[in-house]
């Protein structure tokens, strides 16, 4: 191995020691991740293996494959995938299509433009555990609330919000609360692009949705794919707005995963099934993440050439 | 737009060249002025999107009759009431914990992340991609599916009920977002002007200290911003591993149980534990707008 003194530019083949002191700044970072992500992890599957219920303390011991069987056996389980998979995906393109049309509103100058902006990022920054609450009483609630109010003065019948259209309610909700962020994103992609292409297109005389088609919308892509990834990243996720507005019904109508596995572990104390649940529920997120996270992966080569 | 997608599997490294350098945006010429329905569209999905916050905002200034009346009320006589309890219902005490949480975590936060993607950008380890894999991986991971072991652990550490126990899940959190983040601001910063610093003599940390930080410093404030976002709004940890000592949305939780009858009173707590991260992103904004440009993708 040779030994050359530290490199004054980046090189290629690095030697030992300079490609340590290369790694060096990157340890703390990722050793504090992989502790506080793999060791729960490496835990879980641990604990799905054993039969761990603190209602029923004398029953522990090693279980086997019993709490698997009793995850994959759970219709409950089933449809909380499939509320995962409806409120995700609702909300994120929810979120999407409404913050493009925003982005798109505003990327051009307006008087009080500045103002209307900060108007619309606001939802985003709000704690959604409070505005959630606040939703419950006075938007949704079916006498109080104002969508019924809305809801009548255009001549439409009055609908008890978070008993009869549940994950209408929480898509609703949720997309109100990320549609900021979509537009933010998307609203920072309108901005990078060049002129002269919308200008070439203009001069070519096409018209406004041939430029959309042909020159926003690829420029925009990759936004696109960013917005997508990091929404449903988040909305994955989604607990407190259903543990506020349902507590997961009417009858599991709107529990997602997250708060399955937390019905599971923290109102029957099912330590060992829950766990089960939660490493299923990871194995599956992962299969349904890889493809995004393949598309991340492209997006990371494209700018990441230099 | 270079329309050349890589594979994920070619390891593929282009020499820093002219051809390589990243694109000079322009300023946009003066046809840019919106058209009247343009603008109008623009300031009614705003306000569409504003309205429930304007809507609680007016709640938590009325009496309780006055939020119950069916129909909103416009016109009624103010009342600081509901502010008031709020403030004597012990809330100081979860908005210092929440304070400190965001801000440590946040800091934390920064100067973790901030070595690790320079590490992964400037001068690349090898394995890159690999770990940025698996940083970005580990945000994908359902945060129900590692409660029970942290709660376990948090159990035999006696940090339950603690404000560090949130601290480190946050940190936890945010690192793997920032690391990306931070990254893909570094990756914007020219590979020339490193390389003339170099040849000019300066050392590794004089480069990052007065080249690379101030270049990128849009960049961390917007992830500075999104870091402490989430971490002030953070509820599944706080329910989860905390009872008495906690942060805001446990707070706002204790107005859960009268939350159909008293409106006025949620909509004040409401806004006061959102009203700190508000006015951070509302003077941020800029700095999210432009960092979010920035990094994002070119």
């Amino acid at each position: 191995m040779t030994t050359i003194s530290q490199p004054a530019v980046p090189v290629k083949s690095p030697t030992r020691r300079g490609s340590w002191s290369r790694r060096a700044p990157l340890l703390p970072a990722l050793v504090i991740t992989l502790v506080l992500t793999q060791i729960p992890f490496a835990l879980t599957i641990w604990y799905s293996l054993q039969h761990w219920n603190l209602l029923n303390p004398g029953h522990k011991g090693f279980a086997g494959l019993d709490n698997f069987r009793t995850t994959f056996g759970d219709d409950t389980f089933w449809k909380a995938i499939k509320n995962t998979v409806v409120l995700t995906g609702g909300a994120t393109i929810a979120s999407m299509l409404v913050g493009l049309v925003l982005a798109m509103l505003l990327q051009k100058k307006f008087p009080g433009r500045g103002i209307a902006r900060t108007l619309a990022i606001t939802p985003f920054f709000v704690m959604p555990v409070a505005v959630t609450l606040f939703w419950r009483s006075a938007m949704f609630d079916p006498s109080f609330g104002l969508l019924g109010w809305l809801t009548d003065s255009v001549g439409l019948p009055r609908v008890n919000w978070l008993s009869e259209q549940s994950m209408l309610s929480i898509i609703m909700i949720t997309s109100w609360r990320w549609t900021p962020f979509a537009m933010l994103v998307l609203l920072a992609g309108l901005q990078a692009l060049p002129d002269d292409q919308l200008e070439a297109a203009r001069v070519d005389g096409a018209n406004w949705w041939q430029q959309f088609r042909n020159v926003v919308l690829p420029h925009l892509r990759p936004f696109l794919e960013l917005t997508a990834l990091l929404l449903s990243m988040n909305i994955i996720q989604t607990f407190g707005e259903i543990a506020l507005l349902t507590a997961g019904g009417p009858a599991f109508g709107t529990t997602n995963i997250t708060y399955y596995v937390y019905l599971r572990a923290f109102n029957s104390f099912d330590f060992g099934t829950a766990s089960a649940y939660g490493l299923v529920t990871l194995v599956l997120t992962i299969a349904l993440a890889l493809p995004a996270l393949r598309l991340l992966s492209g997006i990371f080569q494209k700018e990441g050439r230099r | 737009m270079t329309a050349t997608a890589l594979h994920p599997s070619e390891k593929k490294t282009v020499s820093p060249g002219p051809h390589n350098r990243p694109r000079r945006r322009r300023r946009r010429p003066a046809n840019d002025q919106a058209s009247w329905p343009v603008a109008v569209l623009g300031w009614l999905g705003s306000l569409v999107l504003f309205s429930p916050i304007a809507y609680m905002l007016l709640k938590s200034f009325q009496t309780e009759t006055d939020a119950a009346s069916p129909s909103p009320k416009l016109v009624f006589h103010p009342t600081l009431e509901h502010y008031r309890s709020t403030f004597q219902a012990g809330f100081w005490a979860y908005a210092g914990n929440s304070i400190v949480v965001a801000v440590v975590s946040t800091i934390l936060v920064l100067l973790l992340a901030t070595p690790a993607a320079y590490a992964l950008s400037v001068r690349p380890v090898r394995k890159t991609q690999d770990v940025l894999f698996f940083f970005i991986s580990t945000k994908m991971m359902p945060v129900a599916a590692g409660i029970i072991p942290i709660y376990v652990v948090a159990q035999h550490l006696h940090l339950l009920n603690t404000v560090v126990v949130l601290l480190i899940l946050h940190l936890g959190m945010n690192l793997p977002l920032a690391v990306w983040m931070i990254r893909s601001f570094l990756q914007e910063v020219p590979g020339e002007v490193l390389e003339a610093a170099a040849i000019d003599g300066a050392g590794r940390i004089r480069i990052m200290r007065s080249i690379v930080l101030p270049l990128v410093r849009p960049g961390l404030w917007s992830t500075a911003l999104l870091c402490c976002v989430f971490s002030w709004n953070e509820y599944f940890y706080a329910v989860n591993l905390t009872t008495t000592t906690s942060t805001l949305p446990l707070f706002m939780q204790k107005f859960l149980s009268f939350g159909e009858l008293y409106t006025a009173q949620v909509a004040a707590v409401a806004t006061v534990v959102s009203i700190p991260v508000v006015i951070l992103g509302w003077v941020c904004q800029r700095s999210l707008v432009r960092g979010l440009l920035f990094g994002a993708v070119k």
